[in-house]
């Protein structure tokens, strides 16, 4: 039984210059414990389809415009796009069962709490717990995440860690409730290497110990083979290519996946290789091409690509790609 | 003897900011973002320079081009421009030259900024920026400057069209584009690149990464190449330069680098790197806490709070950096001994 199964999603901004398709008709699902990666260059919908599962769409400019999003819990299943937003069990959901780290650390800490507060308001106000519990449980929390001398930084304003430290206190503060699903928003796109090499191994940790499942959002290739379990490809507010992450890197099968993994340099060649980018620019999004959205930068693009939306189906076991090639 | 010219040779380069404190703003101590560096740039090749935030990248940088005054040290620039008759090139000083000198200088040494979206004046058509160098220079002006801006968009693939057009109407990678062609613009013999390719998608990313070599061999382009992502320097990069809390702790050929590690830093950032590949689970070398503020660095090695190799002499000594034979430095007491682990290969 899965966790999360998103149906035919699409949420679109309507903007003075047109609508932004920004998520649009996107399939996927997210098992318990699992890591599912989602990739895509920059504007292609990542942040906007997370955002959509937590219910913290804009409205206006922003509305979902169809699709599903069914949370099984007990044996139960909520379509979470029939919940008011702002209602009180979407509000019990989110922070509670799902919690999101957020691109932008300082949107999801304040700078004039303490770290420890914030925690704390987070506990208290999802667990019942009272003021000095819940104080020994951000220590611990702070404690989890490799935090040293949790007692004295649990008074610390967030100006006063660095960015590595910052991270560890924003996912201590959501997985504080024990959720069953985590959404990282590129939560080591700021950080140096090897201080994502120690956000990532813990991360990892946790998700053992904690049993959450990760949405991990990313534009690094590097990063997802690290992490993920299962991958999507997003492009231009559509899944392009999902799969295992063994059968992502393995067997790569659409021609914009192929064309990502041969733009990045790679650490492992000792010969000096061409690198091989992909042609042009991702369109504008009052621009979409009428047919396949990567037609225009595709070097496979054949007459039915230019009209035709290619469907996202099988291409082999456990394997879907969207594209007329594999027809 | 060496069948290279030396273009630029830094030597004991030094930059410390004051730190000020209270109303008095009196200075109380110094951020040593560059403190005492040497290294060598060979004509026609690309030294990338690697290393985490802060660790003095960008400052080494603009301290060789003297957009910021060094505290202390030498820069050595063989300059064409300057070169009287008869002669090759001219060596100049840059860290002491004169602000006639400098300017002239600036024509043969260029620079790229990371940011594409704030480095270009919004106001400016690309046409003028591209070709502003040219006329402050006093280079070339009217049909003429506009025939060279022409030839400039075209070299780094942009349409003689996109003159009359503004900045925000270009995508990240086009703006780098334009601000390679300006910095293009004037001739120049060394390129300083900081972090040209970081704010890019990986797509795009390949484009100007491309570019970069292309236009460095037809126009004999030396380059100074500054990034914090090691994939990306070692593709493009002849020499790597690998830089903590302000000193240069290895520098020696690229795949030297990559196969025979020197530094324990070099180790463990190279193992730090994320490999694309989901069966690859070697275990990572993880360092320990952050990295130490350029205020108040540790004692003895600055690395030796985070390095697994540190022994007791490395709190209290500081390792010179020194040649290992072969043109490959590091900074390290125990360089020679040490067996460290190469990057994954194949
Ligand atoms: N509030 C909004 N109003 C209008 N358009 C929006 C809004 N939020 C997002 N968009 C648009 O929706 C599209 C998808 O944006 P999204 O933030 O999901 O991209 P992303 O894949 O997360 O990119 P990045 O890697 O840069 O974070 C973009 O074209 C973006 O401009
Ligand atoms: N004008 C300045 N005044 C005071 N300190 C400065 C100044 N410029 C830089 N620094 C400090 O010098 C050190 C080196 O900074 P620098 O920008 O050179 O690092 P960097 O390696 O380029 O980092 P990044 O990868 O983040 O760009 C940092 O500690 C920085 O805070
Ligand atoms: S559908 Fe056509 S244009 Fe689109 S990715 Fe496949 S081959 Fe390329
Ligand atoms: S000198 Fe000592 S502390 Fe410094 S890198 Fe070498 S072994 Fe490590
Ligand atoms: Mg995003
Ligand atoms: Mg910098």
């Amino acid at each position: 039984m899965p966790l999360i199964e998103v149906r035919d999603l699409k949420t679109y901004f309507y903007t003075e210059d047109g609508v932004v398709r920004a998520v649009d008709g996107v399939d996927f699902t997210i098992e318990p414990e699992k890591t599912l990666g989602v990739v895509g260059e920059s504007g292609c919908g990542k942040t906007v389809a997370a955002l959509s599962v937590m219910g913290l769409i804009q409205t206006p400019p922003g509305r979902i415009e169809t699709g599903e999003i069914l949370y099984h819990r007990d044996g139960k299943v909520t379509d979470l796009t029939g919940l008011n937003p702002k209602g009180r069990e979407y509000r019990s959901i989110r922070g509670n069962e799902i919690a999101m780290i957020f691109q932008e650390p300082m949107t999801s800490l304040n700078p004039v709490y303490t770290i420890g507060n914030q925690i704390m308001e987070a506990i208290i106000l999802h667990q019942h717990l009272k003021k000095k519990e819940a104080r020994k449980k951000a220590i611990e929390m702070l404690y989890a995440v490799g935090i040293p001398v949790p007692e004295q930084r649990v008074d610390e304003y967030p100006h006063q860690l660095s960015g590595g430290m910052r991270q560890r206190a924003m996912i201590a503060m959501a997985l504080s409730c024990n959720p069953s699903l985590l959404i990282a928003d590129e939560p080591t796109t700021a950080l140096d290497v090897t201080i994502e090499a120690q956000v990532l191994d813990l991360m990892n940790g946790l998700r053992e110990n904690f049993n959450t499942a990760i949405q991990f959002i990313t534009h690094d290739l590097g990063v997802i083979a690290q992490m993920a379990d299962d991958v999507v490809i997003m492009y231009l507010g559509k899944i392009v290519e999902r799969a295992t992450a063994s059968e992502i890197f393995h067997n790569t099968k659409h021609p914009y996946t192929q064309g990502l993994m041969n733009s990045i340099p790679s650490l492992a060649t000792t010969k000096k290789e061409r690198l091989i980018p992909i042609k042009g620019v991702v369109p504008d999004p009052f621009e979409v091409p009428e047919g396949c959205g990567f037609e225009p930068r595709c070097p496979q693009a054949m007459e039915i690509c230019k009209t035709k939306i290619p469907p996202l189906k099988e291409v082999a076991s456990c394997h879907l790609a969207a594209c007329w090639l594999y027809e | 003897m060496s069948s290279y010219n030396i273009l630029l040779d830094v030597k004991n380069l030094k930059k410390y900011f004051p730190v000020r404190k209270g109303v008095l703003r009196r200075v109380v101590a110094h951020v040593k973002a560059v403190d005492d560096i040497d290294m060598y740039i060979k004509e026609g090749e690309t030294l990338g320079l690697v290393g985490e935030s802060g660790c003095g990248k960008t400052t080494t940088g603009r301290t060789i081009l003297r957009l910021i005054e060094p505290t202390a040290g030498e820069v050595r620039f063989r300059s064409k421009k300057l070169a009287g008759q008869g002669e090759e090139y001219k060596e100049v000083d840059v860290a002491t030259a004169s602000r006639k000198t400098l300017k002239a200088l600036r024509r043969d040494m260029q620079v790229i900024f990371q940011d594409p979206y704030s480095s270009l004046n919004p106001r400016m058509t690309v046409g003028a920026i591209v070709g502003e160098p040219l006329l402050v220079h006093r280079v070339a002006k009217g049909r003429e400057r506009e025939n060279r801006v022409r030839e400039l968009l075209g070299a780094v693939g942009l349409k003689p069209d996109h003159m009359k057009r503004y900045p925000h109407e270009f995508s990240g990678g086009q703006r780098q584009r334009i601000g390679v062609a300006r910095a293009l613009a004037l001739d120049p013999q060394l390129i300083i690149a900081d972090e040209p390719v970081s704010a890019l998608d990986v797509s795009i990313q390949a484009q100007v990464l491309n570019m970069l070599e292309d236009l460095q061999e037809e126009f004999s382009l030396t380059y100074l190449f500054i990034a914090h992502d090691l994939s990306v320097v070692k593709h493009i990069s002849d020499r790597v330069a690998v830089m903590y809390l302000g000193k240069i702790v290895e520098l020696c050929k690229t795949e030297e680098l990559f196969t025979n590690p020197k530094h324990p830093y070099t180790e463990a950032l190279m193992s730090a790197v994320p490999v694309p590949d989901p069966d690859y689970n070697v275990e990572r070398i993880l360092l320990e806490g952050d990295v130490p503020s350029p205020v108040n660095p540790p004692s003895g090695c600055y690395f030796h709070p985070r390095c697994r190799y540190a022994k007791d002499t490395c709190k209290t000594e500081a390792p010179v950096y020194r040649d290992l034979g072969n043109e490959h430095f590091a900074t390290c007491h125990f360089a020679d001994s040490l067996s460290l682990r190469p990057v994954r290969t194949g």
